[in-house]
C-alpha cells in the first residue's frame, strides 16, 4: 500500500518506466590487465584497494575502448566498491569514456594562452573539415573531437592531445593536411612534446 | 643566475640515472641520510623555501606540523600542474625527474614517511613514462627501495595517474583522489599534516618545492637564501605565455623583474604590438598593468603589486586582447572545472559565465555589471577551498581596469576591437 494519496509507491514502483542505462556486453578483465591491476593494487595499504580506481579504469579504457555499466560492476567487485562509486569517480573525470570514441579523439586546448594563440580557429576548421561539432565523431568513426581546458603546454600553443599524444603548435591553415596524416600515417603524425623531440635532435 | 634546476634539459640524456649520478645527483640523498630528520627540516627551515605551487607557505614549516606520533606518514608531491598558464613541472619531470626522486626521498626521511606518492595528471603520459623509468632505476640503484644506501631508511615512491580534473590539484582534493574518489575538497582544518591521506599525517608539496629540497641539503641553506630576495630565496621557474615571441620556462632568481622575463627573456610582445596586460601568477591571479612592469617577480613583491605570483605563470597579453573575452574564456574554465561541491562556486561560476556570454554576445545590459560584482561577492570567501576565490578573479579583475571595455560592449552591441584582431593569425612559438 502506497503511503502517497496519489503516487503508487508500492510494490510495482521500483519497476516503473525510469531509464536504465544499457549494461553493455559483459565485461572482464583479460589475465594480463587483471595481473597489472594486481600489481597497481599493492602500492596502496592492503584495506584501501579503492585508490587503485583510476588506474583500473584506465584498463577498462585500454581494453574496450569505453567504460560500460557491466564494466564499472567489475571494476567495484575488484576493488571492494559499490558499482555507484565506481560510477561516481567515472561521472567524474573527464578522461573516461562511457560511449565509443573515434580512433583518434581530438582534445583542441581551448583555455587562454592557446585561446590567445587561436585555438578557436583551430577547432573551427576541424568542424569544418570533418563536418562534426566539439563533443561528435565523425561518419567514419576515425575523429572525436573535444574541447578540453588547459592541458600545460601553453608554450607551444594552440596544443591538441590526440588520444595519450601531443601535438603542439597547430596552426588553423594546417589542418586539412594534418588530418589527413593522422588518417594515414596514425599517430606518428603528431608533434609528441618538444623537450623530447629538441633534445634528441641534438 | 645561471640556471640550476634546468641547467641540464636541453642535454639529450638529462633524463637518465647515469646522467644525474655524473653531476653529483643523489649526493644529496646520501648527506640527508647521515643527519637527523629534524635536522633536515630545521635545514629546510632556515633556508626560507617557499611552496612553488601557488601558495608560497614555507616547506619547512609544513613538514614541521606533521604530526610525527601518528604513523604511517605520507608525501604526497603534487604533479598535477593544471593552472592554466602553469608547464614548469612538466618540464622538470620529463628532463629531470631523479631531482624529483631524490628530493621525495629526503622529504620522505624528513618528517618520517616511509611512502611518496606523486599525483600526476592524466594528460601527462609521456611525462609519465619518463618518470616510471626513472623511478625503476632508482630502485634498481639503491636509491629507493629497502634499507636505502645502506642506512636501514626505506621509501617507495609511488606514480598515481589522475583522469583530467583541474580541482585534483587542491591538496584535500588531490588527497581525496588518492583514495578512489571524486577530486573534491575537505573541510580545513584538520589540515593534511595532521589529518591526511587515509586520516594520517600527510605533507602536500609541489613538484618544483621538492626538486629544491636537494638543492639545499647539497649547497646549504643560506646559499639558497643569498639567492634572491629576503623571504624569497632560491631559483625559481617561470612560465611565460601568451603574446610573447618566445614563450616557455625560465630560471632565475626571484629578484628578477616582469619585465625582465618579457622583455629580456622572451623577447618581449611580439609582432611589434603593445602590452595591455599581464597576469602574474596563473589564471587565478588579478592582473598588472603595463606600469607595474618593474615590480619584482618575487612573492612578497607581486603581492604588493596588488596580485599573487601563484604558480609563476606569466600570460602576456596584447593590445588585442578583449578583456570581456578573456573573463569569458576563464569563467568556461572554472564552470567546467569547478567540482560541484560547494553550492556557491557550482551556480555561481555558471551564472558569471552565462553573463559574460550575454555580454559578449552583445545583448549585455549595465546592470550585468553589477550582477558580476554580486555574484562574485556570495561566492569568494564563501567555498571551502581557494577555487571559489580564484574563480571570481579574472571577473573582478578585469571590471576593476577595463570597465569601459564592458560598458562599450553593452553599448555597442559588439566588441569594439577591430574584428581582424580576433581573426589573426596565430604565430608559432619560435
Amino acid at each position: 500500500m502506497s503511503f502517497h494519496p496519489k503516487m503508487a509507491y508500492d510494490a510495482t514502483f521500483h519497476k516503473s518506466a525510469r531509464l536504465v542505462g544499457d549494461e553493455g556486453a559483459p565485461f572482464s578483465y583479460t589475465p594480463e590487465n587483471r595481473a597489472r591491476l594486481d600489481e597497481i593494487v599493492k602500492r596502496y595499504p592492503a584495506d584501501r584497494r579503492r585508490s587503485a580506481v583510476l588506474p583500473a579504469l584506465y584498463l577498462v579504457q585500454a581494453q574496450q575502448g569505453y567504460v560500460t555499466p557491466s564494466a564499472m560492476r567489475h571494476v567495484a567487485e575488484a576493488l571492494d566498491m559499490t558499482a555507484a562509486d565506481v560510477e561516481d569517480v567515472v561521472s567524474y573525470y573527464t578522461m573516461f569514456y562511457t560511449k565509443p570514441a573515434g580512433r583518434f579523439v581530438l582534445n583542441v586546448c581551448r583555455t587562454l594562452s592557446c585561446a590567445l594563440n587561436g585555438a578557436e580557429r583551430v577547432t573551427e576548421e576541424i568542424c569544418a573539415k570533418l563536418a562534426i561539432a566539439p563533443g561528435q565523431t565523425d561518419p567514419s568513426g576515425t575523429f572525436t573531437l573535444v574541447e578540453v581546458e588547459c592541458l600545460g603546454a601553453c608554450d607551444r600553443a594552440p596544443v591538441v592531445m590526440v588520444n595519450d599524444a601531443w601535438h603542439e603548435n597547430l596552426q588553423p591553415e594546417q589542418v586539412g593536411t594534418w588530418l589527413e596524416d593522422l588518417r594515414t600515417r596514425g599517430e606518428s603524425a603528431v608533434t609528441g612534446c618538444h623537450h623530447v623531440v629538441e633534445a634528441k635532435g641534438r | 643566475m645561471d640556471p640550476i634546476l634546468t641547467k641540464h634539459v636541453r642535454e639529450p640524456n638529462a633524463f637518465t640515472l647515469d646522467f644525474y649520478v655524473q653531476h653529483e645527483g643523489y649526493a644529496a640523498l646520501r648527506t640527508a641520510l647521515t643527519k637527523k630528520p629534524d635536522d633536515i627540516i630545521e635545514l629546510v627551515k632556515a633556508s626560507g623555501l617557499r611552496g612553488r605551487g601557488g601558495a608560497g607557505f614555507p616547506t619547512g614549516m609544513k613538514w614541521q606540523f606533521v604530526d610525527k606520533k601518528a604513523a604511517p606518514r605520507y608525501i604526497a608531491c603534487n604533479a598535477d600542474e593544471s593552472e592554466p598558464g602553469t608547464f614548469k613541472d612538466h618540464l622538470l619531470m620529463e628532463r629531470n625527474p631523479h631531482l624529483l626522486i631524490e628530493g621525495c626521498a629526503i622529504g620522505c626521511y624528513a618528517i618520517g614517511a616511509a611512502v611518496a606518492y606523486i599525483y600526476i595528471r592524466g594528460e601527462f603520459l609521456h611525462v609519465q613514462r619518463i618518470l616510471e623509468q626513472a623511478i625503476a632505476d632508482a630502485y634498481a640503484k639503491g636509491f629507493l627501495g629497502k634499507n636505502i644506501l645502506g642506512s636501514g631508511f626505506d621509501c617507495d615512491v609511488f606514480l598515481h595517474r589522475g583522469a583530467g580534473a583541474y580541482e585534483a590539484g587542491e591538496e584535500t582534493a588531490l588527497l581525496e583522489s588518492l583514495e578512489g574518489k571524486r577530486a573534491q575538497p575537505r573541510n580545513k582544518p584538520p589540515f593534511p599534516a595532521v589529518v591526511g591521506l587515509y586520516g594520517k599525517p600527510t605533507a602536500v608539496n609541489n613538484v618544483e618545492t621538492l626538486c629544491n629540497v636537494p638543492l639545499i641539503v647539497a649547497r646549504g641553506a643560506e646559499w639558497f637564501a643569498g639567492l634572491g630576495p629576503e623571504k624569497n630565496g632560491g631559483p625559481k621557474l617561470y612560465c611565460v605565455s601568451g603574446h610573447v615571441k618566445r614563450p616557455g620556462v625560465y630560471e632565475a632568481s626571484m629578484s628578477v623583474t616582469l619585465r625582465e622575463l618579457i622583455q629580456d627573456r622572451a623577447g618581449g610582445v611580439r609582432d611589434g604590438r603593445t602590452l595591455k596586460a599581464v597576469i602574474p601568477g596563473g589564471s587565478s591571479v588579478p592582473i598588472l598593468m603595463p606600469e607595474q612592469l618593474d615590480t619584482q617577480a618575487s612573492f612578497d613583491a607581486i603581492q604588493k603589486a596588488g596580485s599573487l605570483l601563484g604558480s609563476a605563470a606569466i600570460i602576456v597579453l596584447d593590445d588585442t586582447t578583449c578583456m570581456v573575452w578573456l573573463a569569458e574564456n576563464l569563467l568556461h574554465f572554472y564552470r567546467h572545472e569547478s567540482c560541484g561541491k560547494c553550492t556557491p562556486c557550482r551556480e555561481g561560476t555558471d551564472w558569471l559565465h552565462k553573463i559574460l556570454q550575454r555580454i559578449e554576445r552583445g545583448e549585455g545590459q549595465m546592470r550585468d555589471l553589477d550582477l558580476l560584482s554580486s555574484i562574485s561577492a556570495n561566492i569568494a570567501g564563501k567555498t571551502l577551498c581557494a577555487f571559489g576565490d580564484a574563480a571570481v578573479t579574472p571577473v573582478l579583475t578585469t571590471l576593476k581596469y577595463f570597465r569601459h571595455e564592458y560598458e562599450a560592449h553593452i553599448k555597442e552591441g559588439r566588441c569594439t576591437l577591430p574584428a581582424a584582431w580576433r581573426a589573426r593569425q596565430p604565430v608559432g612559438a619560435h
